[in-house]
């Protein structure tokens, strides 16, 4: 069990080496003749007007809202499903009775027309 | 020494290896140690070297698909094609674009690829060879794919261009809604196996794989995983033909060759997970007692899925954002909350009732509710179409022929196209 992290642990740090090879192989074989046009952001052709970290509109902030419930939700299914084999008939429909307030969740926020993309 | 067996050839090597550490004097968990650093990075190569093939692959099938050749230039069927761009790649200039955060800039394409190749760790290749067995592989994988979805944002915000902001933006309300239906899907195979392990969910698909004791769940996952690698239908994230490119607009390069790395590789990623979580894994005839056969069958699973996934790609049009949110929050997410509460109550009901049953009846009755299961969202989603015709219509009658209706400026279905 123990290896089985230090597996993980030496995995992640030799995750971020495998991505870095080609790009210091790059970073000798490229040709760097940078200049100003160059380097401006692409916009079709035309220049950039104005800012670019923008406000942007809300819709975005519903959905990741929403994506923070359900994702704290099902965290607490997790340790259900695992023990499920384990139990009775009663558990279960306990475990059922909590999917079933997610799901009132989502018909309430169905309703009040939150899942319309406008 | 170890003894040799050839069914079992790769876990020989790695005992032989210890071995012959051992006898040059070296303690014991330095041994171990190297031994973890060899497994780790024969692992890693092969998923790293693996896009190169499968890269070739899918150019080669999408290109039958589209009634071409592909690429059969470059040695014998075009094989050496991907070696052809890497090297491209390697000798392109790489442009930072003015006012652009320089540090996120560089991090996310490695953070991409950092998020896929260490979703290897966990993957059975066969009964006696996986990576780390840990006890919570599915939640390991949920929380890696996660980081995904940061390397995307970082690189679309990082870029200092509104085509790669709107697409990261629309990346993460994508991938974000969709890891919803993904995660609770993924209850399924953990209740059935009783285990978070990955290990122990192939271990309990020896009488039926799970596709055939869960097939929704397992079709949800698919469409999930799709529209978590954002390919087509679900490729708003990087749509050509509305945003350029989306968030990698900006990259060049072998900044680019990472991010396409990492797309390629999730791809396959995502087919190894369907066949380990829902087609058995190195599940088999003979699988057991000959774990290298375990491989190849794993293999055989996983170059399927992937099949489907090209596939899927040249069958289907992109589909509107309106339309891709709706889809998930109005249908994938109540019908895989559906799905969970079904398979508990019918797999409790049957163990609870019928102590006597073995794996074949459980499997059955799970399959039956399955299907009515599918046959009531059908009959649901044939009223709603109704529904949704009707009002769109309204009320008008039908004699009155198709030219008419379209003609109508005032039509209430026109006020929904204007979503973006």
């Amino acid at each position: 069990m123990q290896t089985d992290w230090i597996f993980i642990g030496i995995f992640l740090l030799i995750g971020l080496v495998f991505p870095t090879v080609p790009l210091v192989a790059a970073f000798f074989l490229s040709p760097k003749k940078p200049n100003l046009v160059k380097n401006e952001t692409y916009e079709c052709g035309v220049e950039t007007v104005g800012d670019t970290w923008v406000q942007f509109k809300a819709q975005y902030y519903i959905f990741a809202l929403m994506f923070v419930v359900f994702d704290v939700e099902t965290v607490f299914l997790f340790p259900w499903a695992v023990a499920f084999q384990a139990m009775p008939l009663f558990m279960v429909v306990e475990g059922v009775f909590f999917i079933v307030l997610l799901a009132g969740g989502l018909i309430y926020t169905w309703r009040k027309g939150a899942l319309e993309w406008v | 020494m170890p003894e040799f067996n050839p069914g079992n050839v790769l876990i020989y090597l790695y005992q032989l290896l210890g071995w012959w550490l051992g006898t040059l004097g070296i303690p014991a968990p330095i041994v171990v140690l190297i031994q973890l650093l060899v497994s780790i990075i024969s692992v890693g190569a092969f998923a790293l070297l693996l896009p190169i093939f499968t890269i070739w692959l899918e150019r080669k099938v999408a290109g039958r698909f589209q009634d071409r050749l592909g690429p059969n230039r470059v040695g014998p069927y075009g094989l050496f094609q991907s070696f052809a761009d890497v090297f491209k790649l390697l000798t392109k200039e790489d442009i930072t674009p003015a006012g652009a955060d320089k540090v996120v800039f560089n991090l996310a394409p490695m953070l991409t690829v950092l998020s896929v190749v260490t979703i290897w760790a966990v993957v059975p290749f066969a009964s006696t060879m996986v990576g780390a067995n840990i006890n919570v592989g599915v939640l390991y994988i949920v929380a890696i794919s996660g980081l995904g979805t940061i390397s995307i944002m970082m690189g679309g915000w990082s870029s200092n261009n509104k085509f790669a902001l709107l697409g990261a933006f629309r990346t993460a309300a994508q991938l974000v809604a969709y890891e919803v239906p993904m995660i609770i899907v993924l209850l399924v195979p953990v209740m059935l196996a009783g285990s978070m392990g990955v290990q122990d969910i192939v271990n309990a698909q020896g009488t039926a794989w799970f596709i055939v004791m869960a097939p929704v769940a397992g079709l949800i996952f698919f469409i999930t995983s799709i529209a978590e690698i954002g390919r087509a239908p679900f490729d708003l994230l990087e749509a050509e033909s509305e945003i350029v490119a989306g968030f990698h607009i900006e990259y060049t390069g072998m900044k680019f060759g990472m991010w396409m790395l990492g797309e390629f590789l999730h791809a396959f990623t995502i087919c190894v997970l369907t066949a380990v979580l829902f087609l058995g894994g190195w599940q088999g005839p003979f699988a057991k007692e000959v774990p290298v056969l375990g491989i190849v069958y794993f293999l055989l699973k996983s170059f399927g899925m992937y099949f489907i996934v090209i596939w899927v790609r040249s069958t289907f049009p992109r589909i509107r954002i309106d339309h891709l949110h709706a889809f998930n929050w109005k249908v994938l997410v109540p019908v895989s909350l559906a799905a969970v509460v079904l398979t508990a109550l019918v797999d409790k009901l049957v163990t609870t009732y019928l102590p006597g049953a073995g794996d074949v009846v459980r499997a059955t009755a799970l399959l039956a509710a399955n299907v009515i299961g599918v046959l009531a969202l059908l009959g649901i989603f044939r009223q709603g179409a109704h529904a949704e015709r009707e009002r769109l219509e309204g009320g008008r009658d039908a004699s009155h022929g198709e030219a008419a209706h379209h003609d109508e400026p005032g039509e209430p279905g026109a006020a929904h196209a204007s979503a973006h």
